[in-house]
């Protein structure tokens, strides 16, 4: 019995539905043409609109982060932000998602047609399946599936299929450089990335996302800082944002992969991006965040929701701030920095949890206690050890001189 | 497994290139293998266009060289207009076009340096808070002679107004701010990792280099090299003035953004020591007709602009507009050396190298 089958909706459309005498109390009309072991009519029609909802908040969601990183990136660059139409601008991104659907869609005529109209889409559906196994709360989920943790690792991978495909059916040079240095990237920075959650899982000892959640004594982000920082760089990468937007790169390819696209397949792909952004916080709140745990005195799913706005706002923080990285900064950061960061969090928490199966509370401070130890001295000692420089200089911040009279 | 090369267009119309410049650039995966630049998408003729209007209606054509600096362009002309025609500027006149040139070469450094980090990806942050400043300045413009971006302040002679009272209070006010905002500036980038390592040691312009390609202007400084006309050569009332000259120690991206930085703080000093040394009179003597007609002759006064020598080479056959005129223009010049600086380096620092030359498309191809 999973929470679609506990929900209220499901029973009131059950109930409706059947002719099961128990619920008899909660009928209004009575259609009552179903048996009960007929009972997945009444889960189709349930699901439906739980779907329905899901697909609609996700869109919803997508062009409140639209006002709000607009917003909010206003206020970082001493300006207001889109403030004309709607209150404080709301209705902004309204009026572009319908100025995005009526534009003239213009297909180059050297583009891969199937693949063309392939792209967007698979950039899109994918993210809305990481929506429906988050546990909102204890209590709000549509379904907890036993291994989230992969599934969240193997989905959120797919759009860089997606960049790839896009660059290269587009027959334009742009796109396909995009393209290929998506692919790079996002490759190298899903193995950071899984390496870090496999560290939230032996903490968990579960693979299921509502137990990472109730097994978080401490958030992670506390318990295991080097993990996070690892996982947050790595996901702003596997998002494509700044500054790890070497994909679309405006200042270099235009628009990268989306260059030669229009109309609502530019709208898809814009979508997609920002819908992953959202997903990814949602993720990282389930992860490091502890997801719906918080004092009392607020309900747990305003507790998530309040960690996902927080974390969503470090990725626009990001964007304001930092100027791009190359690419091969980019590899170097992903395999001589965060992977080796990635494998001692892993390789210290594993002989932690070894030594302490189940830990007390002092236990925990102190695992909590030299895993900020590993933590500092591992990022002052790669900071140290790393020189992206092209040259292998140190990079040093220097001054200038002065002409002599 | 073989690879081939990849041969792109990049431009006239692209997000960095500052205007309608392209480059046919050659790529061996990301690394740069060859880069044509093609100039000329922006051409107007202005050179020809100056044979056919008198001295003081080629100011405005001057203004439309280097947009992002019309004050020095306007000084380099009027400069070189008082040469051939014997003509001695008022001394109010002379302070308010330094006040003017100094302001210019600020708000143009803001733009350099905003539009570089632009280039770096930075998404617009710094850009605005520059921008923001070179309002400021524009506003002052406008206060000086009512326009904002394409000024024609000066005259032959001078100013042909002077600046308002409530001018020096606002100057006053700037010149007190922008320390503080450089400040903020400075610790957003000059320390910033990713900027280091996207800049240092990028298109790096070797002393030799510089000299042999003709760069001039805060590019040459970069490469270590001590040469500012208003130094060597001064022009107006700049050896009454003083002022120190930032030089860079390796002339790569690194140094060029650092020498524009610091020569904003050079050209408040100079600002302040202008206000203090402005008195009151005349802004244009009385004696200099409107219709100038210099004697038959040349001339060419080289002034240190925002982006280089800047110079007009007039030639007059004795009537109402030059026979001639020819523009030495810097961004020009400095640009000749694209090429040798980014080969061998990746597709993202083409664009941060080209920023950091600083050239003006209107200049270029004028």
């Amino acid at each position: 019995m999973g929470p679609i089958r506990d929900s209220f909706l499901f029973e009131f459309v059950y109930c409706h539905l059947s002719t099961d005498l128990s619920c008899d109390p909660i009928r209004i009309i009575n259609f009552s043409f179903i048996g009960a072991r007929l009972d997945w009519i009444a889960f189709g029609i349930t699901a439906f609109f739980w779907i329905f909802a899901f697909v609609n908040a996700a869109l919803i969601g997508v062009l409140v982060l639209i006002w709000g990183e607009r917003r909010l990136i206003g206020k970082f660059q001493a300006r207001l932000g889109p403030n004309r139409w709607g209150p404080l601008g709301l209705f902004t991104p309204f009026a572009d998602a319908i100025k995005v659907m009526f534009k003239e869609d213009i297909e180059p005529t050297l583009s891969d047609k199937f693949i063309y109209v392939l792209a967007p889409i698979l950039m899109v559906v994918p993210v809305f399946m990481i929506f429906p196994i988050i546990p909102y709360s204890a209590r709000s989920f549509l379904t907890d599936i036993s291994v989230g943790v992969v599934f969240v690792l193997a989905i959120t991978s797919i759009n860089s299929l997606s960049v790839l495909m896009a660059g290269w059916a587009s027959g334009n040079r742009f796109a396909i450089i995009g393209g290929i240095r998506a692919v790079a990237m996002l490759l190298s920075y899903e193995i950071p990335m899984g390496i870090a959650a496999a560290g939230v899982v032996l903490v968990a000892g579960s693979l299921s996302l509502s137990e990472v959640v109730s097994n978080q004594t401490i958030p992670n982000a506390l318990f295991q800082p080097l993990g996070f920082i690892t996982f947050l760089i790595a996901s702003t990468a596997e998002l494509n944002r700044s500054p790890f937007d070497i994909t679309e790169a405006e200042s270099e390819l235009v628009a990268g992969y989306m260059t030669d696209y229009s109309s609502m397949k530019f709208g898809l792909f814009y979508l997609g991006e920002f819908m992953a952004t959202i997903a990814s916080s949602a993720v990282i709140v389930v992860f490091y965040f502890s997801g719906w745990r918080g004092p009392g005195f607020l309900p747990p799913e305003l507790w998530f929701v309040l960690k996902w706005i927080g974390v969503i706002a470090i990725f626009i923080w990001f964007r304001a701030t930092f100027p791009r990285l190359r690419i091969d900064q980019i590899m170097a950061l992903a395999w001589k920095g965060l992977f080796e960061l990635s494998l001692l969090n892993i390789l210290i928490l594993a002989m932690m949890i070894a030594i302490w199966p189940d830990p007390t509370g002092l236990q925990l401070l102190l695992m909590t206690g030299i895993n900020w130890i590993v933590f500092v001295l591992s990022i002052y000692i790669f900071g140290r050890l790393l020189s992206p420089d092209l040259s292998g200089n140190k990079m040093k911040k220097r001054k200038v001189v002065y002409g002599l009279d | 497994m073989t690879s081939e090369l990849v041969t792109m267009n990049i431009g006239p119309i692209h997000p960095s290139t500052h205007g309608v410049f392209r480059m046919r650039v050659t790529f061996d995966g990301e690394t740069i293998v060859d880069a044509e630049p093609v100039i000329g998408y922006l051409h107007r003729g202005s050179e020809k266009l100056a044979e056919e209007r008198t001295y003081v209606q080629v100011v405005t054509l001057t203004d439309r060289m280097d947009y992002t600096a019309s004050m020095t362009n306007n000084q380099a002309y009027i400069l070189s207009v008082e040469k051939l025609s014997n003509i001695t500027p008022s001394n109010r006149g002379v302070w308010l076009r330094m006040i003017a040139a100094e302001l210019q070469r600020i708000a143009a450094h803001s733009v350099a340096t905003g539009f570089l980090i632009n280039d770096l990806g930075a998404w617009h942050t710094p850009l605005l808070y520059l921008l923001r400043e070179r309002e400021k300045i524009l506003e002052l413009f406008e206060m000086m002679c009512g326009a904002r971006i394409t000024n024609s302040y000066l005259r032959p002679g001078g100013v042909f107004m002077d600046a308002p009272d409530e001018f020096w209070p606002s100057l006053n006010r700037f010149l007190d701010e922008m320390p503080g905002r450089i400040d903020d500036i400075e610790n957003l980038l000059t320390g910033n990792e990713i900027v280091l390592v996207r800049t240092q040691n990028v298109a790096t312009v070797t002393k030799e280099q510089a000299i042999n390609a003709s760069i001039t202007g805060p590019m040459l400084r970069a490469s270590g090299v001590d040469w500012d006309l208003r130094h060597r050569n001064p022009y107006d009332f700049y050896s009454q003035v003083s002022f120190r000259r930032p030089m860079g120690t390796v002339g790569d991206n690194n140094d060029r953004y650092l020498v524009r930085i610091n020569e904003i703080r050079e050209s408040l000093k100079i600002i302040e020591q202008c206000i203090d040394m402005i008195e009151p009179g005349p802004v244009i003597p009385k004696e200099v007709p409107f219709l100038v007609r210099p004697p038959n002759g040349e001339s060419y006064v080289p002034i240190e602009a925002p982006k280089g020598e800047l110079g007009f080479y007039l030639v007059s056959d004795g009537g109402i507009a030059p026979f001639r005129c020819h523009v030495r223009a810097p961004s020009l010049i400095n640009l000749t050396l694209l090429r040798d600086m980014v080969i061998g380096y990746k597709i993202a620092d083409l664009f941060v190298t080209f920023g950091s030359i600083d050239v003006n498309m209107g200049e270029v191809d004028r």
